[in-house]
């Protein structure tokens, strides 16, 4: 478990981390909380030839509140999103998922943005950030760009991401009045990967659902959005046949693979039961319970 | 093959006791079961029974200890290991030019390179051979086939990448059962072309069947107790040092078994015993995989040897999984007869042990099947049989006594399991059931049908201390109202008894080597001590108890002991530790070395208040005069004269060694019960309580037989809910990493609520039992029933371990139960 040989390098700005991107091409790979790309590189199924650590790049660990956004550095560590106030008063899908989000030690290092870049479906953040219809902002050679969440995962651990691009910000639209959010994870211990999880975002308007999005974990090859469930609850009201429509829905729609964490029946009905459960608790956070 | 017959005949408790050192009196009777910790001596001397806090610890907390791979040598050299892609395939060719053109690249070792000095072979500790290196074909998935050493641990991980095998692929056999066809030939370096490797029979077979041919209720299941790994913080790992100008092996390993592995290496590779010194310094937890010789010891020893440099090698994580040895792996076919008042009567076992590519096991070799006859458990039973078969698959080697006596975990589960499926099918209380059934506590020493004379026990003692800690019979109200709601909760028991202490020479050996423990126990001047011993801790807390044991017969303060064990060049022969031996072996023999300490002691003592020795008494820490307390000798100031002032014609010094020989096992025990929690939606269990209550015989230390309940606890939750080494149908290891080979943490922990009954061992010298295993060991059934009993109304009987949430899920779909 050693991993082969690479360069190093630790730019101070991202203007210089841009440039070691375009100098270096694709044997160049960020790290940043190390906790994806590391564990790959010890089992030498990656082999970048150079690593640029963006760690010692000042201002891009933040968790703000602007223009009806929550700005989110990509540097920021799962361990403050669990720990921000804002994010537990206001964004109570996000708290919900950093709270299951691997293990206290992991969530110490790991990062928003190496969450997400990863682009991979067992991540929690990718589902997460569907549900919220969040906005990727990329830095390159050219300067910024805007990528829509649902753009962002192009296939199993590949994203929209030039390789000269760095990924800096997430921007999460904050929740309108009457909107509630949960994120439902079942895992075998803490620490594990979903067997499946479910992360939902809707409005509720007198009793009508007149909004969902909802994101599955670990239950595809590409994180992806349960665009059927979506539809079972907009213009609804949730009753209990209209959760299992979604259940059925969701189940239906989503595509897992079997493993040691179960056989492709157990986790369509695991994401079935989870949709359902996560509906539940927007629904009632929606209702300011 | 060899057929076995169980060699463990029984044996009347009398001659048990005949050439036993220092049996209490009367030690054939019932022995009284109390609750009270025994406590003789003050704190400043911290005997035995004081909570004592474990002398070794502040090293390892502050990070002071000192293991394997801190172990740096000038010079030193590093090997890595090039493992097998193929769980069975012949090997064309191994080409390590490109590795060995690599600057640092020192030597490339194969099978052949070994073969020309006749060690491509090596015994395993049940006599069947394994390979160090293969030189005709690969037989397990990550099987070691070359090892690069160079002179950095980086240049030797890039180097094995560059080491090209030509393997041509043969057909796998992962299943025991297809094994049995002998269709493919798994060691055709054997003269039999079969995968059976023993048949072992225990128990009277007429006298079963027609048990059972007569019973008026029998429950019968297969149940699958699974391969798991005992995944030790520290992987295994040597520094191998050989000095050519003197002819001095050194050997710093991780081994819970340092002088055994000195003779088997000195016997394998011909260099003289004298010349080899094994030196297990700290080791990160052994739970019986770091009893056997792995190809990675061997090969670093050989390439010291050929080198004349040291060599290091440290497995890493994804090695340690996937190519240690594993343990368990049993296949049961059960059955339990009852009589018409639903008394159990007879046992009948059918057993299929998968052992991978060899019989690796560190079984004492006569009983091929370990100690699994106690399957009788805690039950007065007429008869039982017993029949078991092994076979070779293409897997590691094994299996190991992971923190169990040889098999008993599997022996525990079973009858367990099947107790409880046959109360549940009488419906009877679980707990009633077994308070029914259970040996009573005035009939021991009992002899079980299977030969095994339990030397003392009170059953019924710790299962109602368990009730009573748990509340049982309120935790039953409340499982029938949550019934009533749908909601599933279930109560689990587990009354196991234990059989540790291996063992009496008569019966027990390892590759012939009788299975004593010693102790020697020498006293300095200023009445401060040395004592060392043939065991090895690897986190059992050698250094606190064995010292306070120590303390307890001579009064001599705990602390002002130094226990010393590891070094062959300085320790006495002993056999090691594992399956709860140490406390049975080697803490008697600490006690009878101290009596024999305390005998010559008597004498100077004598010497010095000029009386006779018949006129002196012992009280704590000194021997005093009868009826006149206040003319004494302490210890210190007999230590002190032992060298400055001894009786003429008497040998100076003070010290004493002992080889002890234990008449008997000792057989721990104790009830445990368990509540669970299930999620008939996601199919989860959660452990909600968890009450232990063991009966290890005299308490050494309370604290320290606390920590071993807590930490064994936690290894048989593992087993119960999450471990399982996994392989597919290639027989390639799909849990070769802890994301996948799932370890418990304290998030799935319940907090263990632990208790005590005592009951002393009427044989050993301080009636203590050992206790290093049994929460491992009784843990496992005592959840399984819980999830069992929580879905035993929706029609489930039984669910094999690891009870993943799938496997909970699909037994309630198959109920109808769904969210
Ligand atoms: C034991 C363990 C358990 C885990 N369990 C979970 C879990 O349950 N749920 C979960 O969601 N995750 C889990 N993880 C993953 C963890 O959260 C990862 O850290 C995370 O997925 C990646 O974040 P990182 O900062 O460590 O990224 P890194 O490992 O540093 O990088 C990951 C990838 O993203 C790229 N990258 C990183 N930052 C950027 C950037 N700013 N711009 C462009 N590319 C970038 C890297 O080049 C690399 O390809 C677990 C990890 C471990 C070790």
């Amino acid at each position: 478990m050693i991993p082969g040989e690479f360069d190093y390098h630790s730019p101070r700005t991202l203007q210089e981390a841009v440039g070691l991107l375009q100098q270096h091409g694709d044997g160049a790979k960020i790290v940043a909380g190390g906790q994806s790309l590391i564990p790959a590189m010890r089992f030498r199924l990656a082999l970048p030839e150079v690593l640029i650590d963006i760690n010692t790049i000042d201002g891009l660990e933040y968790i703000r509140e602007d223009d009806g956004h929550l700005m989110i550095g990509a540097l920021t560590r799962e361990a403050d999103l669990e720990e921000s106030a804002l994010v537990q008063q206001k964004y109570h899908l996000l708290a919900d998922a950093a709270r299951v989000i691997a293990d206290p030690v992991v969530r110490n290092r790991a990062t928003v943005g190496g969450n997400l870049a990863h682009a991979d479906p067992a991540n929690d953040h990718p589902a997460v950030m569907l549900a919220y219809n969040a906005e990727l902002i990329a830095l390159g050679p050219n300067g910024t760009r805007a990528i829509p969440i649902d753009d962002f995962f192009v296939d199993l651990f590949e994203n929209a991401l030039a390789d000269n691009e760095i990924l800096t910000e997430i921007r999460i639209p904050t929740p309108g009045p009457g909107s509630g959010g949960a994120y439902y994870k079942v895992e075998r211990k803490v620490g594990d990967y979903a067997i499946s999880a479910t992360a939902v975002q809707l409005t509720i308007n007198g009793n009508t659902c007149t909004a969902a999005r909802i994101g599955l974990t670990n239950v595809s090859a590409v994180p992806m959005r349960a665009t059927g469930a979506e539809q079972a609850l907009i213009g609804k009201q949730i009753t209990d046949e209209v959760l299992e429509a979604a259940g059925q829905a969701a189940a239906a729609e989503c595509d897992p693979s079997p493993d040691l964490r179960g056989s492709v029946a157990y986790k369509r009905d695991l994401t079935r039961v989870v949709i359902k459960r996560a509906i539940r608790q927007a629904v009632e956070r929606a209702q300011g319970g | 093959m060899t057929t076995f017959h169980d060699p463990t005949k029984p044996k009347h408790v009398a001659d048990r006791f005949e050439n036993k050192h220092d049996a209490p009196a009367g030690s054939s009777a019932v022995v009284a079961t109390t609750e009270e910790v025994r406590i003789t001596t003050p704190p400043e001397i911290c005997g035995m029974g004081h909570r004592m806090k474990r002398k070794e610890d502040p090293r390892f907390i502050q990070g002071k200890g000192n293991y394997v791979d801190d172990i740096k040598l000038p010079g030193m050299l590093y090997m890595d290991i090039v493992r097998s892609p193929y769980a069975h395939a012949k090997i064309l060719n191994i080409d390590a030019s490109a590795a060995l053109a690599m600057p640092g690249v020192l030597a490339v070792i194969t099978g052949k390179d070994l073969a020309a000095h006749g060690l491509h072979w090596m015994p395993t500790l049940m006599s069947d051979t394994q390979m160090v290196l293969p030189t005709e074909k690969v037989v397990y998935y990550a099987q070691e086939v070359a090892c690069v050493i160079a002179t950095s641990r980086y240049i030797a991980a890039d180097a094995i990448e560059q080491v090209v095998v030509d393997y041509e692929p043969l057909d796998v056999v992962v299943d025991p059962y297809k094994a049995l066809d002998d269709e493919v030939i798994i060691r055709d370096d054997k003269e039999l072309k079969t995968n059976r490797i023993w048949h072992w029979e225990v128990g009277d077979k007429d006298a079963t069947d027609a048990i059972f041919a007569n019973a008026a209720h029998v429950v019968k299941q297969y149940m699958h107790i699974p391969r798991i790994h005992v995944a030790s913080i520290e992987t295994c790992g040597m520094v191998a040092n050989y000095n050519p100008a003197t002819g001095k092996m050194q050997l710093y390993m991780t081994t819970q078994a340092p002088h055994a592995i000195r003779t088997v290496f000195a016997l394998v590779s011909g260099l003289p015993e004298q010349k080899i010194q094994v030196i297990s310094p700290d080791i990160g937890g052994g739970f019986g995989g770091k009893v056997p010789v792995y190809p990675g010891y061997v090969v670093c020893a050989v390439a010291s040897l050929l080198i004349g440099k040291p060599v290091k090698w440290i497995e890493d994580r994804s090695e340690n999984l996937q190519a240690d040895s594993f343990a368990r792996d049993y296949h049961l076919e059960a059955e339990l007869a009852a009589d018409a008042n639903g008394k159990i009567v007879g046992l009948r076992v059918n057993g299929l042990a998968d052992h991978g590519c060899a019989d690796a096991a560190a079984n004492p070799s006569k009983f091929p099947a370990g100690l699994f006859s106690i399957c009788t458990g805690s039950y007065d039973l007429q008869a039982a049989h017993v029949n078991f078969d092994a076979v070779y698959t293409n897997k590691p080697p094994g299996g190991v006594a992971y923190r169990c006596s040889f098999r008993v975990t599997e022996a525990v589960q079973m009858i367990e399991r099947m107790t409880d499926m046959m109360a549940h099918d009488l419906n009877i209380d679980p707990a009633e059931y077994r308070m029914n059934n259970f040996i009573k506590a005035d009939a021991f020493p009992y002899m079980s049908p299977t030969g095994w004379e339990y030397d003392s026990g009170n059953y019924h003692a710790a299962l109602r201390k368990a009730m009573d800690m748990i509340g049982y019979e309120e935790l039953r109200k409340e499982q029938a109202e949550k019934r009533a709601r749908g909601e599933l909760m279930g109560i689990g028991i587990s009354s196991f008894t234990e059989v540790v202490g291996a063992g009496p020479s008569r019966d027990y050996d390892i590759l012939g080597i009788k299975m004593f423990d010693s102790a020697e126990i020498r006293i300095h001047p200023t009445g401060k001590a040395i004592a060392r011993f043939g065991t090895k801790s690897q986190g059992q807390g050698h250094e606190t108890t064995y010292a306070q044991i120590i303390a307890e017969e001579l009064g001599l303060p705990a602390n002002d002991i130094e226990v010393e064990e590891g070094d062959t060049d300085t320790a006495p022969y002993g056999l090691g530790t594992y399956a709860s031996r140490s406390t049975p072996t080697a803490g008697a023999a600490a006690a009878m070395a101290a009596r024999k300490i305390k005998a010559k002691a008597k004498k100077i003592a004598a010497h010095l208040l000029e009386v006779n020795e018949d006129d002196l008494e012992w009280d704590v820490n000194k021997w005093q005069v009868k009826g006149s307390p206040e003319q004494a000798k302490t210890i210190q100031e007999i230590a002190f004269a032992a060298y400055t002032n001894h009786p003429q014609g008497m040998e100076a010094g003070l010290e004493a060694t002992d080889y002890y020989d234990p008449p008997n096992l000792t057989f721990p025990f104790g009830s445990y019960i368990c509540v669970v929690d299930i999620d008939s939606g996601t199919g989860e269990v959660k452990v909600r309580r968890f009450v232990a209550v063991d009966d290890c015989g005299n308490i050494i230390n309370p604290l320290v037989v606390e920590g071993q309940i807590h930490g064994g606890l936690t290894m048989g939750l593992a087993p119960a809910l999450y471990e399982e080494i996994v392989y597919d149908e290639n027989g390639q290891c799909l849990t070769g990493t802890l994301a996948d080979y799932l370890l418990p943490t304290a998030v799935e922990s319940p907090k263990w609520e632990t208790g005590h009954t005592i009951t002393p061992s009427p044989h050993h010298p301080i009636g203590a039992k050992g206790v290093g295993e049994s929460p491992t060991v009784g843990a496992p059934p005592a959840i399984a029933n819980a999830v069992v009993d929580a879905l035993w109304h929706l029609g489930v009987r039984h669910i094999d371990i690891p009870i993943t949430p799938e496997k909970v899920w699909q037994a309630l779909r198959d109920a109808g139960v769904t969210e």
